[in-house]
């Protein structure tokens, strides 16, 4: 169980990212948090991740409090990260470091076969293609098995095609070890298609607007009239969570549309 | 355009020759990269390297028919026949040898120590800020000294013989490493840098396993540079005195009046010098096989 207690952070120019943002993630769940830019969402992952510490409130992994980088968290970042001087396995053994050479490689070899890069576990990451490489960089968060996988808009750089085939990816690796999944995201589709739940964030300061339970059966159908009206809903609280005070209705919505898109 | 281009070219080697074929040369020994980068074909290249090479090799047979035909006594000015039978000479005797191998020891010496103290200083100072500031300013005041004005200063405080001259080669290599390291850790890109960090790697295994590696293509390129200096401040310091040496060979070839010996000790110089540099080359090449970079060709 992953709870985000009123977390707050200002950075020290005086910027205010994140306001009181309290989120609990269930074990094995996967929520998507969705907002426009500049409401935080990279930042309150980087909170949980142990790479920045908020100003107020707390981070609990299963009731311990996240103070830095946690053996049990793992993430992927938006691009792949991945360690030019290192092989594609060498890439993903990274974060085995200190258990014997062989089961380092036999885990590493196991986990590329999983998300289809068997036969580039000796090339060097040059020589990968973005969707591979955000692949590799998958592996190489899965590997240590942890128990909650973040994710930074992961496949926002991807080309459409590449983008779908991976996100249904993601969901037979979910499958697997069924880890705790907490997204960001700015791609409606991808949230609903992912997500058991939906976060809508608003900004300035960044703050939890509205959660949306996403129930439809998996897998799910991106033609359907179901997923149709969830993204309508989620577009809805979305065009809200945009809308300025004292702004009549209508504008404030298209408004709010041409900022999120 | 080709016949124009053609045209023009030979007109810029006939006019321009001694020039051209200077900066020809330089060209093509510090680049030869740039030879492969175009797709020209392989006789284009050959003919110009052959033409680059026409004004020298002219001149120095010239000058040698010259001083065969009485036209001169080619005393200050040897003709090349005289420049190779010393360096045969001076080969055969043992005396370029043990000359080359006391100059090649001083510069390892000094570079070991040059590469050692700039290595250190250079992590250190772009590891950690608190010692940038403190180190950075004395040692960026230090650099814009003249490395050779500290000459007098050494050899009162080691003496003239071989300590002060490695601590001259040693200054200057150090500074383009410290230069070179410090810069090249500062520029690590962050985001790798917290990859490190999410699996959680303490101080020693972020240097080791991130940031040496990080920086390793910058370093060769401070260590090549460092080895270039030490070269230059090895004949300073040979110079100041000493009794063997290459540097030695020079003086002492020019208070006996041997123009000849001269010029060989230079172009032994010059063979080690390139030498050695490409022995570094060579040594960190399997190293940097990874790069994703302009000057590397994919060999598929």
């Amino acid at each position: 169980m992953l709870a985000i207690e009123s977390v707050s952070r200002t950075y020290p120019g005086g910027v205010h990212a994140l306001e009181r943002v309290s989120i609990a993630v269930a074990a094995g769940e996967i929520v998507a948090v969705v907002g426009g830019s500049g409401c935080g969402k990279s930042t309150l992952l980087r909170l949980v991740c142990g790479l920045d510490r908020p100003s107020a409130g707390r981070v609990l992994l299963d009731g311990g409090v996240v103070t830095g980088p946690h053996e049990k968290i793992g993430i992927v970042f938006q691009e792949p990260r991945l360690l030019p001087w290192l092989t594609v396995a060498g890439n993903v053994e990274f974060g085995l470091d200190g258990r014997p050479r062989a089961e380092r490689a036999g885990r590493a070899k196991v986990q590329l076969a999983r998300v289809g890069l068997a036969d580039k576990a000796s090339a060097w990451p040059r020589q990968l293609s973005g969707g591979q490489a955000q692949r590799a960089a998958i592996a190489r968060a899965l590997v240590t098995r942890p128990q909650v996988l973040l994710l930074d808009e992961p496949f926002s750089a991807l080309d459409a095609f590449t983008r779908i085939d991976l996100q249904d990816h993601l969901l037979d690796l979910w499958a697997d070890l069924t880890p705790t999944l907490l997204l960001v995201t700015h791609d409606v589709d991808e949230a609903i298609v992912l997500a058991d739940r939906i976060v809508v964030m608003k900004p300035r300061p960044g703050r939890v607007h509205e959660e949306i339970a996403i129930d439809l059966p998996r897998p799910r159908d991106r033609q359907s009239a179901a997923f149709d009206f969830a993204k309508r809903r989620v577009l809805c609280a979305l065009d809200r969570s945009l809308a300025r005070p004292g702004v009549d209705r209508e504008a404030a919505a298209e408004a709010g549309a041409a900022l999120w898109w | 355009m080709r016949p124009i281009d053609g045209v023009a070219r030979g007109h810029a080697d006939a006019t321009w020759s001694i020039p051209m074929s200077l900066v020809r040369m330089l060209v093509e020994t510090e680049a030869p990269a740039a030879d492969l980068a175009q797709p020209v074909d392989a006789f284009a290249g050959v003919r110009r390297f052959a033409l680059g090479l026409l004004i020298p090799l002219a001149l120095a047979l010239a000058w040698e028919a010259a001083v065969r035909a009485g036209l001169t006594d080619g005393r200050l000015v040897p003709p090349p026949s005289r420049i190779y039978e010393t360096f045969v000479g001076l080969a055969a005797s043992g005396e370029l040898p043990r000359h080359a191998a006391a100059t090649i020891l001083r510069v390892a010496l000094g570079f070991g120590l040059g590469v050692a103290a700039g290595t250190l200083a250079g992590a250190v100072a772009g590891y950690w800020a608190l010692a940038r500031v403190l180190m950075d300013p004395t040692l960026q005041a230090l650099r814009a000294i003249p490395s050779i004005a500290w000459v007098p200063l050494f050899i009162l405080w080691l003496g003239i013989f071989e300590e002060s001259k490695i601590a001259l080669i040693a200054v200057g290599v150090f500074f383009p490493v410290y230069l070179g390291v410090m810069g090249a850790i500062l520029a690590v890109d962050r985001k790798l840098v917290e990859v490190g960090r999410v699996f959680r790697l303490g101080g020693p295994a972020m240097i080791r396993r991130i940031l040496l590696p990080a920086v390793l293509p910058a370093y060769v390129v401070a260590l090549r540079s460092g080895l270039g200096l030490g070269w230059m401040f090895v004949v300073a310091a040979e110079f100041m005195g000493a009794s063997e040496g290459l540097g030695y060979l020079l003086i002492d070839g020019q208070q006996l009046g041997k123009p000849a010996q001269i010029v060989a000790a230079i172009i032994a110089f010059a063979v080690i010098g390139k030498a050695t540099d490409w022995i570094l080359t060579a040594a960190t090449t399997p190293f940097l096989r990874w790069q994703d970079a302009f000057g590397q060709a994919e060999t598929p």
